[in-house]
């Protein structure tokens, strides 16, 4: 292993890590403009240090461990949480030649499975915590997570079959005519919701629903171990854009500017979709959110397998 | 490469001892996860990585999630482990754990001339699974689906409201 190999491994994380903190002051900055009212503005130029400033006041707070709690997993659940969201970005390709992980010929498959490992983060907190708010939180997340992703992994077969390949590589390289937002429409929809169900993210943020969870499955969590669930979200939710970027909007491909730039417009045009998602959706109630993914979004994610698998296979015998 | 491959093994084995060792059953969940997780690692090195990255999505990121869910749904407390710990006395498991080491013995014997000179390692791609589940296998895909078919019906007929047929 080269040494510039190692260094890319130790900055990617620590760089992850600075984004995704950065961004819970864009978040609140996006939704400040978007409700018409100012959000953090004071520290430093545009509020920009405010990130630092709660950073440094979650370092400082107690960090409390219930002494109902079950100690191991209790401590175990944010790390497992953290960590899912960091090693998924292994595969993500931003230009052609980088990555940590390069051309991993099963990529995709890959951060599907650290997805699901994902889930664990949640529903171990929830477990641990021994309370009835975090047991309550932790079992919706476990019934959304699992749900949805039935739903994710079925609405990537297309893009799968259209490209030939597991390989985040080759997935962008097959977009070099169209990207595959256009051909893959229904698939692009079922991806985001299954996407955004996946995070917990508001609209779909049942698991911690503040009005009937208290804070859900983070419920006893205190210090910096809330900072990791928090971080982890924020970290899930760049993953999540950089793939709707990787797999349905032509990853690097652009005209005039360089790759890194493309990719780095795109993904960050989806973060922002993202928090205007936050700002004006209400929040369905838990059963509308089950019988949306079941009764709706599976036939969809089915119906776009078989029309998609129709299409390539006349379009091979003509 | 034979050194990790050793050490994804003896997390394996390890795992799989802690699994049946511990009175918490979270806890146990969490050691098979590990020991599932090994084994994917085994799988990486001996080439087939889809389905090592299966193994993953499959039994660790779905089947154990749904054990801790049931776990949690029964709420299991200091009886339960109380119970287990009375399971786990040495009159209850000496006598299989003697048939097993005998088992385990027979098998070492019968794969170690192979240990000496590793079988050359083909990447098996999810081309070739493809190829194989609906070519040479496609018999077996297809008694499975009834399998899972019939499970799925009866599931819903267990699981359906009746308050709607009145």
């Amino acid at each position: 292993m080269t040494s510039s190999a190692l260094l890319t491994i130790i900055l990617t994380p620590l760089l992850l890590l600075a984004l995704a903190t950065l961004l819970t002051w864009v978040e609140r900055r996006l939704l400040g403009l978007w409700q018409d009212r100012h959000g953090p503005n004071r520290v430093g130029p545009g509020g920009m240090f405010q990130a630092v400033a709660d950073g440094i006041k979650i370092l400082f707070k107690q960090d409390w461990i219930p002494p109902f709690a079950d100690r191991d997993v209790f401590i175990l659940a944010p790390a497992i949480g953290m960590m899912t969201a960091l090693l998924s970005f292994a595969v993500i390709p931003i230009t052609m030649g980088t990555g940590i992980a390069g051309d991993l010929n099963v990529g995709l498959l890959f951060i599907l499975a650290m997805m699901g490992l994902g889930v664990y983060a949640v529903v171990l907190a929830g477990w641990s915590s021994n309370s009835k708010f975090a047991l309550l939180g932790g079992m919706r997340a476990a019934a959304q997570m699992i749900s949805y992703e039935v739903f994710m992994g079925l609405a990537l077969l297309g893009v799968v079959m259209m490209a030939g390949s597991f390989s985040l590589h080759d997935i962008v390289t097959a977009q070099a005519g169209l990207w595959f937002i256009i051909p893959q429409c229904l698939g692009f929809g079922v991806f985001l919701l299954a996407g955004i169900a996946e995070t917990h993210r508001l609209p779909f943020d049942l698991p911690e629903g503040e009005n009937e969870l208290g804070a859900g499955f983070h419920t006893e969590y205190s210090g910096m171990k809330f900072g990791m669930f928090f971080i982890a979200e924020y970290a899930g939710i760049v993953l999540v854009s950089s793939l709707v970027t990787t797999l349905y909007l032509g990853g690097w491909r652009g005209p005039l500017l360089p790759p890194a730039v493309w990719f780095l417009l795109k993904t960050g045009g989806m973060v922002a979709f993202f928090i205007l998602l936050r700002a004006s959706l209400p929040r369905p109630r838990y059963d509308q959110l089950m019988a949306l993914g079941w009764k709706v979004l599976l036939p969809l994610s089915l119906l776009n397998v078989m029309a998609t698998g129709t299409i390539l296979m006349l379009r091979a015998s003509l | 490469m034979h050194a990790l491959a050793l050490l994804a093994a003896s997390v394996t084995v390890i795992g799989a001892i802690m699994v049946i060792t511990r009175k918490v059953a979270v806890h146990a969940v969490l050691y098979l996860v590990v020991t599932l997780l090994a084994l994917a690692a085994l799988l990486v090195m001996l080439g087939a990585s889809f389905a090592a990255m299966l193994e993953i999505i499959i039994y660790a990121g779905a089947i154990m999630v749904l054990f801790v869910f049931v776990i949690m749904m029964l709420n299991l407390g200091q009886p339960d482990s109380a119970r287990e710990k009375e399971w786990l006395r040495p009159r209850a498991w000496l006598g299989p754990g003697i048939l097993a080491a005998i088992v385990c013995a027979e098998l070492l014997y019968c794969i170690s001339p192979l240990s000496g000179s590793m079988p050359s390692l083909a990447s098996i791609t999810a081309h070739d699974v493809g190829l194989s589940l609906f070519g040479r296998y496609v018999l077996m895909v297809e008694l499975a689906s009834f399998l899972l078919l019939a499970g799925l019906v009866s599931a819903f007929h267990i699981g359906r409201n009746r308050m709607e047929n009145r």
